[in-house]
């Protein structure tokens, strides 16, 4: 009896969650699999036609925004490790006593609505707005300058919206570098350079691998920066799939552009974990 | 006939609703019913429309800046009848919001509004076809027959106003900023102009859009097809590779273009004149020579409305000229009542100050009351086929998705 608890245990304990993604991932994902094979239209109908051509006619059309999205991930989130590392390792080793005031006031403005956020930035960076205006009137940028509508800004509102994802695993690795270890370094005559090197960015980078994954995977696939942000060069695929869904309600090539979304950054994102060597930096993740 | 039995008549069966509202969701494992439906019968009207009683209350969706902060002509409602009207401006603009209330109106639910404005186009095409609209008793709908302009008797997207009366028409036309742009502009061609690149704004609305692009080329929408729709999408594309436009807007469109970041720009009527009531921005509107697009935003009852009396009541109400007036006062978009304008000029005539002066600019303007020209320059959207329509946003969907 007590070693059929032990046996099932593990499975009970996993069941939630397990019905968890089964319910909200699973079938969703099998019925979108399906849709994505269908033709029609919301009139007269949708029907299953194995037409794996909508596959080839969507990637066809809308490989640009695919790949744009992509680029603009990956941009957002190098920027967001050269911006939160850092400031991860400057709260996580000079933080003293107030580490978790820092953190507070890092996560503040993210209580605020992400749209409303958005929407924040696209007035500062305003032609005739509070920062280019001085700046244009002074003579330091041309009166023709804009920054609004253009590839940089959607960057930097994905990287300003899912900064946080990336400081916290990284402060979260850094925090819990042994500093015995650091100690053992410098014993052994190791400069600053080498402690960093060798010691704490070794040990950092199954945080920096979890940033990447919650940063590069959400950011690929928005839509509100570049509809707030961008200009008619700037379309990611979010946008494509959302108006596909909702405006033109063309459900099978908002289910194959959103298939294909995920088997790309699927691919993207093994790919990487190969590259650092999935094994270790999975199993120092979960330490 | 009760209610339940117009819901079957009218809509489909159960076992399709459930498939329908599963698609929505993305939870369609096989193929979903075709949901189209022939046009209700005057027995089932008449049968939907005797089953139902006053419930004194009423729920109103409606775009913003419709009516004034006050709520007036709700109050005057309220008084007059005693029905109280919860008003929430809640639609932005078409799609978004039939693709709000679809899951739920297929799924035979209440979508918590029992009177609509939807624009004429696909969308309310849609929900005809579908059947997600009540059609209307026009027995008592007095005032309407009475005091509605002749247009608006005869509009091509729902002849003999089965589904829809006019709230309010406006016009799509040019706006631009006089302070950045020096000359006057008359032409649809000064979207195109190079002077302006990125300083230009276009609608991302695809019906919007493609008739523009038609416009400048001096095809005649009403007779267009799929061959005109292709010129038209490359003419606009270009408009993009260019570097011409800055974005595709949605309604906010209007602060761009006040602060400075656009400076010239599809429009629609009402908003340039509100904007420069508002704030004292001197914001110009024209409608181009070679044409624009007049549309109408029309009252409508879903179908899962909980009290649709009250709802075609309120409809009624907001025809009688005087009330009709102060609504027009207040949107400055193209009121479907002309008898208002005589009782704007006597309401002018009886003001003094700033209070004439604005009274009588409104009863003068060409852009409340169009001429007979104007008219003649002004094009409706033509009602698509979903089939025609899949077609039309293949073609420009790829313009604004650049």
């Amino acid at each position: 009896m007590n070693r059929l608890r032990a046996t099932l245990s593990p499975y009970f304990l996993v069941l939630p969650g397990g019905l968890w993604l089964a319910i909200f991932f699973v079938i969703p994902a099998v019925f979108m699999l399906s849709l994505s094979l269908q033709t029609g239209d919301v009139v007269s109908g949708f029907s299953p036609t194995w037409s794996f051509s909508n596959y080839t006619n969507a990637i066809g059309l809308y490989h640009t925004q695919l790949l744009r999205s992509l680029a603009y991930g990956l941009a957002a989130t190098i920027l967001a490790i050269v911006l939160a590392y850092p400031m991860a390792y400057w709260i996580a080793f000079h933080g003293g006593t107030r580490k978790s005031t820092y953190l507070l006031l890092m996560l503040l403005p993210f209580f605020v609505s992400f749209v409303l956020r958005t929407t924040a930035w696209s007035f500062l960076l305003s032609d005739n707005g509070i920062l280019l205006a001085p700046l244009k009137s002074w003579g330091l940028l041309p009166a023709d300058f804009h920054v609004l509508a253009t590839a940089p800004a959607v960057v930097l509102g994905l990287t300003y919206n899912w900064l946080p994802f990336m400081v916290l695993p990284i402060y979260l690795a850094l925090d819990r570098v042994d500093h015995r270890i650091v100690e053992a370094g410098r014993d052994l005559y190791a400069g600053r350079t080498a402690i960093f090197t060798k010691i704490i960015l070794p040990l950092s980078l199954p945080g920096v691998f979890a940033g990447v994954i919650m940063t590069f995977v959400p950011a690929s696939s928005d839509f509100v920066n570049s509809q707030v942000l961008g200009g008619t060069a700037n379309t990611m695929i979010g946008n494509v799939i959302q108006s596909q869904y909702f405006v033109a309600s063309n459900y099978p090539i908002a289910s194959v552009l959103s298939f294909t979304l995920m088997a790309l950054l699927l691919i993207g994102i093994f790919a990487y974990a190969r590259a650092l060597g999935t094994k270790d930096i999975m199993e120092a993740a979960a330490r | 006939m009760n209610r339940a039995a117009l819901h079957r008549g009218l809509t489909m069966s159960r076992r399709s609703l459930l498939l329908a509202g599963g698609v929505s969701l993305g939870l369609a494992a096989c193929g979903v019913k075709g949901q189209q439906k022939p046009p209700p019968t005057q027995q089932e009207i008449t049968s939907y429309w005797a089953g139902q009683s006053r419930h004194g209350k009423l729920n109103f969706a409606n775009w913003p800046l419709y009516m004034d902060d006050k709520r007036t002509q709700l109050k005057q409602f309220t008084q007059a009848t005693g029905t109280t009207v919860k008003y929430q401006e809640v639609i932005q603009d078409d799609p978004s919001w039939f693709g709000r209330i679809q899951p739920q109106l297929a799924a035979g639910q209440s979508i918590g509004y029992d009177l609509m404005v939807m624009t004429n186009g696909i969308e309310l095409t849609k929900m005809q076809l579908l059947g997600y609209l009540v059609p209307l008793d026009h027995s008592r709908l007095p005032n309407f027959a009475q005091y509605a302009g002749p247009t608006y008797k005869k509009e091509i997207f729902d002849p003999g106003n089965l589904y829809t009366i006019p709230w309010t028409s406006g016009i799509t036309g040019i706006g631009y900023n006089p302070k950045y742009v020096k000359k006057e502009i008359t032409s649809i061609a000064d979207l195109w102009d190079p002077a302006y690149a990125g300083k230009v704004g276009m609608f991302s609305a695809t019906d919007e859009l493609g008739y523009f692009g038609m416009y400048k080329l001096g095809i005649n929408p009403a007779s267009a097809g799929p061959a005109d729709w292709k010129k038209s999408a490359a003419t606009l594309k270009q408009q993009r590779d260019k570097g011409i436009v800055r974005a595709y807007y949605d309604q906010t469109y209007i602060k761009s273009l006040a602060n400075g970041d656009i400076w010239i720009t599809m429009a629609w009527s009402g908003d340039i004149f509100q904007q420069n009531v508002s704030e004292g921005t001197g914001l110009k509107f024209v409608i181009p020579k070679e044409g624009g697009s007049l549309w109408t935003d029309n009252m409508c009852i879903p179908l899962t409305a909980e009290n649709p009396v009250d709802a075609l009541q309120l409809m009624d109400f907001f025809y009688q000229p005087k009330i009709a007036a102060g609504l027009a006062e207040y949107i400055n978009y193209v009121t479907p009542v002309p008898a208002t304008q005589a009782v704007i000029r006597a309401q002018a005539a009886a003001a003094t100050g700033d209070d004439q002066d604005s009274l009588t600019e409104i009863a003068d303007s060409p852009l409340v009351y169009p001429s007979a020209t104007d008219y003649a320059r002004l094009h409706s959207f033509r009602p698509l086929t979903p089939t025609e329509d899949r077609t039309f946003q293949d073609i420009f969907q790829p313009i604004i998705q650049g």
